[in-house]
C-alpha cells in the first residue's frame, strides 16, 4: 500500500514543528512502517485512514505518539566505543588537569532514548574512575524512551548489542528473561523528559555533554540554535561529544574542536576555571 | 579476516559464517570443539572462533580452556554463541579465558558490534 501524498505531508509539518527533524521526501515507508502499530491500536485498517482521523479531532496525546513513533532510534550500549574510551582516557584527565580538586561530575545524555548511552557512561566511570562520584542527567522527547530507561530492564536481543559480557556480568543481573541495571548505575541516572529547542534541563552546569546523531536531523539554523542552548548550561572548559557525521565547525563558533586520533572532540572556549 | 565458527548445528553454523562473510571475513566451521582442535593444531589461524556451549565430544567451554592453554594461540579471539544464558555461566566462561559471550537469540548486527568492541572490524571513524 502507498502513502497519500497529503497523509506525509501533514506528518512530516507534525513531526517538524515538535522536534524540528525533517523527514525529507522518500522517508514514506518509515512513516508508514512507525505509525501501523498506531493505526491497528485504534482500530483503522491503515495508517492514512489514522492520519484522516487525526486531523479531524486533533488530539495532543496523539500527535505527540506519533511524533515519538517517528523520533525514536534503535541504540547500542557504548555505541562506536571511541567516544567511552576517549571520555575516560582523554576528558576526564583533562577536566582533573583544570581542576584538581575534580571529585563529582555532571553529564548530559541528550537524546538518551532507551537508556543505553547513559547507562553506558555510567558503567565507563565507574569502572575506570571509581573515585569520581557522576550524576548524569539523561533526557530524550519520548515520555516512552524514558519509561523504559528508568525502569532499566532490557530483553537478551538488546544487551547482545554492544555490551561488553564482562560489563553484562559486573552491572546486572538477571531478571526472568531480562536483564536488570544494577541500582548503583540507576542511582547516577536520572531520565526525564526534555525537548533540545526548548529551556535546557536541570541537573547543570555540566562538565560533559553527549549530544550524538541527533544534529543530523536537524537544518542548520535549528542546529546553531540548539547549540547555542547547550552552550549555556556546560561550564567553562567543558566538553561535547558529537555523532560521527556532526561538527559545530561553521556552526557555532563557541566551540574548540580537539582531535583525539581519529575522532574530534568539542571543548567550550570560553575561559577555563584555573 | 578468518574466523572459526563451532557449533554443532549446520543451520546455525551456516547463519553465523553468513554474517562474518558479509562483514569481509573468510570462515571456517567445525561441529564440535575436538574438530575445531584439530584445525588449530593442523596450523589453520584464525582472527576470531565463535563457540557453541553445548558440543558432543568436546563442549565449548573445555575448548576454551584448551586453546587458553597453548601460548602459540594467544592471538584467537574468542566468543561464545550459546544459549546458555545464566549469569554464572557467562562468569565462567570469561574466567575460562573466553573473550567474549553472545547470548542466542541474536541480530546480525550484533555480532559486527562485538567485533568492533574486540577491535577486529574497523569502527566507525568520528569526523
Amino acid at each position: 500500500m502507498t502513502l497519500a501524498a497529503d497523509t506525509f505531508t501533514f506528518v512530516a509539518q507534525l513531526v517538524h514543528q515538535r522536534s524540528a527533524i525533517r523527514l525529507e521526501p522518500g522517508k514514506e515507508y518509515l512513516v508508514e512502517s512507525r505509525l501501523m502499530p498506531l493505526a491497528r491500536q485504534a482500530g483503522l485498517g491503515g495508517v492514512d485512514e489514522y492520519v484522516r482521523a487525526l486531523r479531524q479531532v486533533p488530539r495532543t496525546f496523539e500527535y505527540e505518539q506519533v511524533v515519538e513513533a517517528l523520533t525514536t532510534n534503535e541504540t547500542s550500549w557504548f555505541r562506536d566505543a571511541t567516544p567511552f574510551e576517549i571520555l575516560t582516557q582523554h576528558i576526564v584527565p583533562e577536566l582533573g588537569r583544570d581542576r584538581p580538586d575534580l571529585r563529582s561530575l555532571r553529564v548530559w545524555s541528550a537524546a538518551c532514548s532507551t537508556g543505553q548511552e547513559p547507562y553506558s557512561i555510567a558503567m565507563a566511570l565507574h569502572d575506570d574512575i571509581p573515585d569520581l562520584a557522576v550524576q548524569i542527567t539523561a533526557t530524550d522527547l519520548s515520555e516512552g524512551v524514558l519509561k523504559r530507561g528508568r525502569a532499566g530492564l532490557y530483553s537478551q536481543l538488546e544487551v547482545n548489542r554492544g555490551l561488553p559480557a564482562a560489563k553484562l556480568v559486573e552491572h546486572f543481573t538477571r531478571v526472568g528473561i531480562e536483564w536488570e541495571v544494577s541500582q548503583r548505575l540507576r542511582r547516577a541516572v536520572t531520565f526525564s523528559r526534555h525537548n533540545l529547542l526548548h529551556t535546557p534541563p536541570a541537573g547543570g552546569p555540566f562538565d560533559i555533554i553527549f549530544l550524538r546523531n541527533v544534529l543530523i536531523y536537524f537544518d542548520l539554523a535549528t542546529k546553531r540554535d540548539v547549540l547555542r542552548r547547550v552552550q549555556s548550561v556546560v561550564r567553562p572548559g567543558g566538553f561535547l561529544l558529537l555523532g560521527g557525521a556532526e561538527t559545530t565547525v561553521g556552526i557555532d563558533s563557541g566551540w574548540e574542536r580537539i582531535a583525539v586520533g581519529r575522532s574530534s572532540i568539542y571543548r567550550h572556549n570560553a575561559r577555563r576555571a584555573s | 579476516m578468518r574466523a572459526l565458527v563451532i557449533d554443532d548445528s549446520r543451520t546455525m553454523r551456516r547463519i553465523i559464517a553468513r554474517i562474518f562473510a558479509n562483514l569481509g571475513y573468510e570462515t571456517m566451521e567445525a561441529g564440535n570443539g575436538r574438530e575445531a582442535l584439530d584445525l588449530l593444531e593442523a596450523g589453520e589461524v584464525f582472527d576470531v572462533a565463535t563457540i557453541d556451549w553445548n558440543m558432543p565430544d568436546m563442549d565449548g567451554l573445555a575448548f576454551v580452556t584448551a586453546v587458553r592453554a597453548r601460548h602459540d594461540w594467544r592471538g584467537l579471539t574468542l566468543m561464545m554463541v550459546t544459549t546458555e544464558a545464566e549469569h554464572g555461566q557467562i562468569v565462567r566462561a570469561l574466567a575460562a579465558g573466553a573473550h567474549e559471550y553472545m547470548i542466542k537469540p541474536f541480530t546480525p548486527d550484533a555480532i559486527g558490534d562485538k567485533l568492533a568492541l574486540l577491535g577486529l572490524i574497523p569502527l566507525e571513524v568520528t569526523a
